[in-house]
């Protein structure tokens, strides 16, 4: 039995060294592309131990947002840096200057400041810059502030079941039977109104950046075209699936949406571009739906007597449901136009 | 009866896998490490999700993880045709003996 007992704990053991041992990876690697990889990596292990801890609806969204739509947007902004490096390389005094200074600006921390981090850490193995000594005192300074924060956590009080029993309670009235989805949309659904507003407002960022890079006829790869003339109706249908799950088992509107978004970022890399008379009212309506129907049916309940957000019984569920509908098509739009970056 | 073969799958499986990874760790160039990948770790997957259908609950279950099997054997080929022909693109030329 003893034996059996173990191997769970040797598996967890495995899994929380490897993603220390990736996050170190990915912040130490001096190669921005090498980090990137790294922190999709790290994402993909980091959804194992939620599955490990039984947060499946973390997991689900740690895999679809953190690793694959985070990393996509990363992979995207590396491309966009180094053709930037390129062109200022060449000529740095024209009027687009203006904006590729700008992105150079914010890419600084990351891309300026890793080769000097990495000089100096060459010179410290060579010993002229940094005292062995001064290093081991700086290590010991650095240990003091760990071990208090490891003691006030140690020290926190943590009551056992926490809020699970109140939401049991009241998963009734929630208007669907998944406690996750019952909190996010319901018990705590100002959170995930403003989550959606800051997606929406990430994007309005990059969109007062810069405009939609111009892309000609790029020679196209057939068997990219190929998958994702596959693929895409079926990420259509599970993103639909998750949705609908949503209400009684681990899935809901992010996770659908950035299956959406992946469609969308898919599609693109295949070649295929929104048609033009899309992409002015239409693509903005479906940008803004989400927020747009969550505050819309958090207002109109006020006019029967509900506080903001407050659903009467009986009409939480299809309210949810059409919330959850509009956020997925919101959520999977601005994510795949992140991806592209900027104004169409 | 049904255990021991799913086992017997499963640990299959994981052999094919690490055979994919040293080949992936170990051989000389981008196209044979794809070899290593695309062809090694897909067999893996494929004996597992066998081992894993023959313990599946029901129909559906088991057919679930078929499918997963089949879309990343679509996934994994078009990956490895899109690296290997970039790689080509840049003028990488395949290891010789």
């Amino acid at each position: 039995m003893a034996s059996l007992n173990l191997l769970p704990l040797a598996i967890d053991l495995v899994l929380a060294l490897t993603l220390l041992w990736l996050a170190w990876r990915a912040l130490s690697s001096p190669d921005l592309f090498r980090a990137v990889v790294l922190f999709i990596a790290l994402g993909l292990v980091l959804g194992l131990v939620w599955v490990r801890l039984d947060a499946v609806d973390i997991a689900l969204a740690e895999i679809a947002l953190g690793a694959g739509v985070t990393g996509a947007l990363l992979l995207a902004a590396l491309a966009k840096l180094q053709s930037a490096e390129a062109e200022t390389a060449d000529a740095s005094t024209e009027q687009e200057g203006d904006w590729q200074g700008c992105s150079q600006a914010l890419a600084e921390p990351d891309a300026k400041s890793k080769p000097t981090l990495t000089a100096s850490a060459t010179m410290d193995a060579t010993g002229s810059a940094m005292p062995i000594a001064l290093r081991i005192l700086l290590a010991l300074l650095l240990l003091v502030p760990l071990a208090g924060l490891g003691w006030v956590v140690w020290q926190l009080w943590l009551p056992a079941p926490g809020l699970t029993d109140l939401v049991a309670a009241r998963l009734e009235a929630s208007g669907v039977a998944h406690p996750v989805t019952a909190v996010l949309l319901n018990f705590r659904g100002y959170d995930t109104l403003l989550e959606l507003a800051v997606l929406l407002l990430a994007l309005l960022g990059v969109w007062s950046l810069s405009s939609a890079p111009h892309l000609g006829d790029e020679e196209q790869e057939p068997a990219l075209a190929a998958l994702s003339r596959l693929l895409a109706p079926l990420m259509i249908l599970v993103a639909a699936y998750l949705v609908w799950v949503g209400a009684h088992a681990p899935g809901g509107a992010f996770q659908a949406g950035s299956v959406l978004g992946a469609a969308g970022v898919l599609l693109r890399l295949s070649g295929w571009r929104v048609p033009p008379r899309a992409t002015g009212w239409p693509l903005r309506l479906v940008l803004v739906l989400g927020v747009v129907v969550f505050a819309c049916m958090g207002l109109v309940v006020m006019a029967f007597g509900q506080p903001l957000l407050g659903y009467p019984p009986g009409w939480a569920k299809p309210a949810l449901l059409a919330i959850e509908l509009a956020a997925t098509l919101s959520i999977g739009a601005i994510l795949a136009a992140l991806f592209i970056g900027g104004r169409p | 009866m049904l255990i021991s073969l799913s086992a017997f799958f499963l640990v299959a499986g994981a052999v094919f896998f690490l055979a994919g990874t040293l080949g992936l760790l170990r051989f000389p160039d981008v196209y044979t490490r794809l070899h290593a990948l695309t062809k090694a770790d897909n067999l893996g997957l494929g004996l597992m999700v066998l081992g894993l259908m023959l313990q599946a609950e029901s129909l559906a279950a088991a057919g679930k993880l078929l499918f997963i099997w089949l879309l990343l054997l679509a996934a994994s080929a078009t990956a490895g045709q899109l690296v290997a022909s970039w790689a080509q693109g840049k003028g990488i030329a395949p290891w010789r003996r």
